[in-house]
């Protein structure tokens, strides 16, 4: 088993709360939300925003940044993606995200201030930048790399045994790799990497995760149109 | 809970004071490390060596990086006295929400401050401004961010409060004059020891960055 099945009296509660989500169909943060209620077994409704005329709802609820995703608990609204993916693990205690070992937390959470801040910024410089400028983000890239694939020795998933908060962060990924490298033709995670490419397989795979993609060809079709903007044909 | 505690840090770091308050509110014994930045340790290389940066927090031989993870790992570690993340879950979120903010903002709008000049200055000011105002907004009438006592938030800003005189002579302005609740709310936690012992002097934080600008060329 993957998952441990959701008691009954925690479904009971769930239907006492109401659960929302404001995301997009394709934004990557949100997605790691729709995975961690998945893997609680949440009920929520989902909002898909459109980013260029954004409701008057996401506006209230998260003024500072006025972004996706928000996640609003009874009335309530939490914003930016970590901060929500805390909030759910402390909130329904089923199938934890985080250990209960501080070492162990400490590590998870590290890793995914890593793809927030070293990762994310990198592959963004490998999509947009060209010449020497992405020459540079490759090889940063390359540098980051090293050290997730080193983490994962060992493991199974990032979060160890099973699925924590840090492969949820890192779950990105698993399908939009895969994109990146259709849409700029470069190769962006290579053999040098068996245990990435190995956890990227089984996480993309994953029976919670597996239909939670969105689809491939539309996905296709935004970030080419999004490539284009960033590398006109001269 | 008990075992040697070691903190690799430098002293003008306002992450490095963030552990340092921390530790001090939970009565931490530790041992301070000071780092040459120019020239760092053996251990601080093999205990960060994916960014090789203070603050390391070393506990029982293990490291624990980031400034925000270590307070939160002190939080649960010694989670018999002083919390700092309250128990209730929507506030941790609001808790962590404002730290993410603050590093998100704070410290490369500051940095801004004194490192430009002209135009570019001008605009550094006001969105540094801009984030103090938000920043007080979410105080509103409290003593501190984390209600009655020092909590997450106010561990996580109080640091830059030392740093705040010597932007203010760099960018010759005055942020009591924009800010006069957020500079109350540094003066409260002034007061606490935890954080007086952990803040260095003012005048020496000027000193190290008209130094720093020396060194890179800023007028």
């Amino acid at each position: 088993m993957y998952i441990t099945p959701v008691k009954q009296e925690d479904l009971a509660n769930n239907m006492a709360e109401e659960v929302k989500l404001f995301k997009t169909w394709s934004t990557p943060f949100g997605l790691r939300v729709v995975w961690a209620l998945k893997l609680k077994g949440i009920e929520y409704e989902s909002i898909d925003e459109d980013l260029s005329n954004k409701s008057a709802l996401l506006l209230q609820y998260n003024p500072v940044y006025k972004k996706v995703p928000v996640l609003v608990h009874n009335g309530k609204p939490v914003s930016e993606s970590l901060v929500i993916l805390e909030y759910i693990d402390e909130t329904w205690n089923q199938n934890p995200l985080l250990p209960e070992d501080p070492f162990e937390r400490a590590r998870q959470r590290f890793w995914a201030k890593f793809n927030e801040e070293k990762l994310l910024p990198t592959i963004m410089a490998i999509f947009t930048k060209e010449g020497k400028d992405r020459e540079e983000a490759m090889a940063a890239w390359v540098e980051n790399l090293k050290f997730v694939e080193e983490e994962l020795k060992g493991k199974k998933f990032f979060g160890s045994e099973k699925i924590g908060l840090a492969d949820l962060v890192f779950g990105w990924m698993a399908n939009l790799i895969g994109i990146f490298e259709e849409v700029t033709g470069l190769k962006i995670v290579d053999e040098r990497y068996p245990l990435l490419l190995a956890w990227m397989q089984e996480f993309y795979e994953h029976p919670v995760i597996k239909d939670t993609w969105p689809p491939h060809d539309k996905m296709i079709i935004k970030w080419q149109a999004l490539y284009e903007n960033y590398h006109p044909a001269k | 809970m008990e075992g040697a505690v070691v903190l690799l840090d430098f002293w003008p770091s306002m992450f490095g004071m963030r552990t340092r308050i921390a530790l001090a509110e939970k009565g931490i014994k530790y041992e301070y490390k000071e780092e040459d930045l120019r020239n760092k340790s053996e251990l601080l290389l093999q205990m960060n060596p994916v960014h090789k940066k203070i603050p390391v927090l070393i506990h029982n031989g293990k490291p624990v990086c980031e400034s925000l993870i270590q307070v939160q790992y002190i939080d649960e570690v010694w989670n018999d006295r002083a919390p700092l993340l309250p128990s209730d879950p929507y506030k941790r979120a609001i808790a962590r929400f404002w730290a993410d903010f603050i590093d998100k903002k704070i410290y490369d709008q500051g940095s801004k401050v004194w490192k430009t000049k002209g135009e570019e200055q001008e605009t550094a000011k006001k969105e540094f401004i801009e984030s103090l105002k938000l920043l007080e907004g979410e105080l509103g009438d409290k003593a501190y961010f984390g209600g009655e006592n020092l909590g997450f938030v106010d561990v996580a800003l109080v640091p830059f409060y030392s740093w705040f005189y010597a932007y203010e002579k760099c960018g010759n302005f005055s942020i009591e004059a924009e800010c006069p609740k957020l500079i109350a709310w540094a003066m409260r936690c002034m007061q606490k020891e935890s954080v007086a012992k952990s803040l260095p002097d003012r005048e020496k934080i000027y000193e190290f960055i008209l130094h720093m600008k020396k060194i890179f060329g800023i007028e």
